[in-house]
């Protein structure tokens, strides 16, 4: 027989004032099992605690109901409580006599009528609570960064230098990601390869840092503290233990094919380095456009005409690293943790058909322009339009595309491009004192340390034209390009002949972020940006445990925020990974081995992946709960047909029985 | 029972965001009538169909399933579930002699006090205007 404690609180007035506590003391002591029932003015002080803890020892209290703010405020508050005096904190029930009552109903009679049917439920629901004990898990010490970006790069070396592996995967030959592209950096003007490229030779470096470019993670398995990951290590055809990165084979290759790196401007051999910098400073062969793959390819098949044998880098390595008989292959490696920083691309424009829809050469996107300004592009930092390679003097610059823009379901704000345009607007300038900037615009968010000044500047000092509206459509006239807008705060329209049309490409989440959260079972919303588990609280949590996300795969960023979020989330994989054990939620479903007949029904319905096959000793095949990974949702307790899954702190007993209390009385 | 006068209602909230928006209400002081017995579950999908009609069976007046938003669900799918099988027992209900009506599905957020507050206010006075069930 239980002997249950109820305590009811006044909470100064805020419960008393409305409900009549002593009455529900009254009726308490009346109820089943019930063996002592008291009230206390304040319950969550510490005198109310001691009294709860006093009442515990002294009526020998196996069970406690306290009715008075919600679970959600004072859950854990109480469970120590209870904890201190000896009893197991889950044998606890708290029944929400404050914001579901005395704060919503002002009749006192109706308000103490319901106050006693909610700690009569909860009564009758605590009689079948059970003792849980937390179980304790171990934990691999040992973080995965998938994306090597500005973001991956600073996770990485903050996990690391906290004194735990990393390994860092990076589907392109470089780390780096896309700040690399970009030559200077607002509102500073950086060189954004000089304050970003020691980084890179840090993470390379760094002895806890394990780099795996041209690399892409294939599977997930397990939960928190345990991930089993599967890694596609792509064929590079380079032995980097032989090679030295001299740069023989990649001047010597023939083949020329556009570089991804320079936006299509430039063109890269097959055999490459995406750029100078690179880490590693190794080349990859690109197969799909070597000559020799392509000969070998044919020879499977011997179709077509016959193409060239090339093999000229082989001929010319001095180290003899380039090795043919590499192929694609898949490691498993162990972590405790996981942080997605996938970044972004940039909005394709040519669904803008008022822009040319892509059709016009000398119509780019401000990354493409940012090629151009660098002194390692195409041009060697030569700003040259890409039709007939004259200088460009009339630039027009349009705001928002691909942002704030429902029409080509692009609502949002990217947040960077208007600083990046007056940082353009300031750089032509420095490139060429004749170019004359106009920019059309919607609004100028320049909300951040030292921007609004930045945005003057470019208005001010280089005299770049702001104009407030939009573009109705641009075409090519002669050489140049006709602009055609609207001046809103004149109301005007303005039409302007431009060498050069540079389109503020919003940001969108890298191809494939939907794929990498599917496999990581994270959300992400209609653009693909990935789900934080607090949009303010916990920005680099996810609501699945050990997977953080930092950067722009979470939402538009600059520089300066990706690396605060980058740090944010390395801190809280530190926090992860300092515990030697991971104590894991008790409740969580169960199976009962008797009554599962195996349909795995439950399986089906599991947003977690937490339930197991396993094979019981009379060799009949049920479903088992992975109670590291079970969150409690109890979606399977509904689809059990046999009644076999229950869940622990919310049985189908339970239930039943706060249902019955209540209807029955 | 002891709802003096007038129509019980059992209500399952989930944890996340119902039974926090009906925290909520209290925090505002978003008043409705005192008809309504919440019991916490921690999702809606956790909520049985035969526990409902169970409710019904025992002689509760009127249900109401309140969870998070479709696609806002904590356990990211739960709800999706939930709203499925209750289209069913709804659909079910009246073949089985109990007027589809007294059985409420709603979404309600944890910010949404005032909306819970409105949700059950109606509800309740619904709810009197049909008149208890053993009356009927």
């Amino acid at each position: 027989m239980s002997r249950i404690g109820v305590f009811v609180c006044h909470c100064g007035t805020n419960i008393g004032g409305v409900v009549n506590v002593p009455e529900v003391v009254e009726a308490a002591r009346h109820m089943p099992l019930v063996a002592y029932a008291d009230a206390n003015k304040y319950t969550c002080s510490e005198v109310g605690q001691a009294s709860i803890r006093d009442a515990i020892r002294e009526q020998r209290l196996d069970r406690v109901v306290i009715a008075s703010c919600s679970p959600r405020m004072h859950e854990n508050t109480f469970r120590r409580t209870v904890a201190a005096a000896g009893l197991n904190p889950y044998l606890l029930e708290i029944s929400n006599i404050r914001e579901h009552c005395s704060w919503v109903h002002s009749d006192s009679k109706d308000a103490t009528a319901k106050a006693i049917d909610l700690v009569r439920m909860a009564v009758a629901k605590v009689a079948r609570h059970e003792s849980l004990l937390p179980k304790q898990v171990g934990l691999t010490k040992r973080a995965l960064i998938i994306g090597g970006g500005i973001t991956g790069i600073q996770a990485a070396l903050d996990i690391a230098s906290a004194g735990h592996e990393v390994v860092l995967v990076e589907k392109e030959p470089s780390i780096g990601g896309r700040m690399s592209q970009l030559d200077k950096t607002f509102p500073t003007l950086d060189c954004s390869a000089c304050i970003l490229t020691p980084k890179m030779v840090d993470v390379a470096q760094h002895p806890n840092i394990t780099l795996l470019t041209y690399s892409e993670v294939k599977e997930v398995r397990g939960f928190v503290g345990n991930f089993e990951v599967d890694i596609l290590k792509k064929a590079k055809m380079v032995d980097y233990v032989k090679c030295t990165g001299c740069g023989t084979c990649w001047q010597a290759c023939p083949e020329r094919i556009p570089s991804e790196f320079d936006m299509g401007l430039g063109s890269r051999p097959a055999i490459y380095i995406p750029f100078a910098q690179a880490v590693p400073n190794k080349p990859v062969i690109d197969i799909a456009n070597c000559r020799y793959e392509k000969y070998l390819k044919w020879k499977e098949t011997e179709e077509g005409p016959e193409p060239p044998q090339c093999r000229i880098c082989e001929g010319v390595c001095p180290t003899e690293a380039i090795d043919r008989s590499q192929k694609d292959e898949i490691i498993t490696e162990k972590f405790g943790a996981v942080v997605v920083t996938t970044g972004f691309k940039t909005f394709d424009h040519s669904v803008y058909g008022e822009y040319g829809g892509g059709r016009y050469p000398d119509v780019i996107s401000s990354l493409e322009l940012e090629r151009l300004m660098s002194a390692a592009g195409p041009t060697g930092g030569e700003v040259l339009r890409p039709s007939d390679g004259s200088h460009p003097k009339n630039v027009v610059f349009i705001q928002c595309v691909g942002s704030r823009d429902d029409k080509v379901g692009r609502p949002y704000c990217s947040k960077v491009c208007c600083m990046y345009t007056a940082k353009h607007a300031i750089m032509l300038r420095e490139h060429d004192h004749e170019v004359q900037c106009y920019v059309f615009y919607i609004d100028v968010r320049a909300g951040g340390k030292d921007f609004e000044e930045f945005a003057r500047r470019a208005q001010d000092e280089t005299g770049a034209l702001y104009l407030r509206g939009r573009v109705s459509q641009i075409y090519q006239e002669g050489k140049n390009l006709k602009v055609l807008g609207e001046d809103s705060l004149i109301g005007r329209p303005v039409e302007i002949e431009a060498d050069l049309v540079v389109l503020a490409t919003g940001m969108e989440p890298s191809d494939n972020a939907d794929l990498i959260a599917q496999k990581l079972n994270i959300s992400y919303n209609t653009y693909n940006f990935l789900i934080e588990a607090h949009p303010k609280l916990r920005p680099v949590e996810t609501q699945t445990d050990g997977i953080f996300v930092a950067g722009t795969c979470v939402g538009p960023r600059d520089i300066p925020d990706c690396v605060a979020h980058g740090g944010a989330a390395a801190a809280k994989v530190v926090a992860l990974l300092s515990q030697d054990s991971l104590t894991t939620d008790p409740l969580t479903s169960i199976v009962d081995p008797m009554k599962c007949v195996g349909c795995f029904a439950c399986k089906e319905v599991c947003p977690f992946n937490a339930i197991d096959e396993q094979v019981t000793r009379d060799k009949r095949t049920i479903a088992s709960i992975n109670e590291s990974l079970c969150k409690g949702c109890g979606l399977c307790v509904v689809a059990c047909r046999p009644g076999a899954v229950n869940l622990r702190g919310f049985t189908s007993q339970q239930l039943l029985s706060e249902v019955l209390t209540l209807v029955r009385g | 029972m002891s709802v003096d006068n007038g129509p019980l209602i059992i209500g399952f909230l989930c944890n996340w965001c119902s039974y926090a928006g009906a925290d909520m209400a209290g925090t505002s002081r978003a008043a409705y009538p005192a008809n309504i017995r919440i019991i916490r579950v921690p999702c809606s999908g956790r909520v049985d169909p035969l526990l409902i009609v169970k409710c019904f069976e025992e002689g509760a007046d009127a249900v109401l399933v309140a969870g998070c938003h479709p696609g806002d669900c904590h356990y990211n799918e739960g709800n999706y579930y939930s709203r499925r099988r209750f289209a069913l027992l709804r659909a079910l209900l009246d073949f089985m002699g109990i007027e589809k009506e007294r059985f409420q599905v709603e979404w309600v957020s944890a910010s949404e006090g005032k909306r819970f507050a409105k949700i059950v206010t109606k509800f309740t006075e619904e709810m009197i205007e049909r008149g208890s069930r053993k009356a009927s």
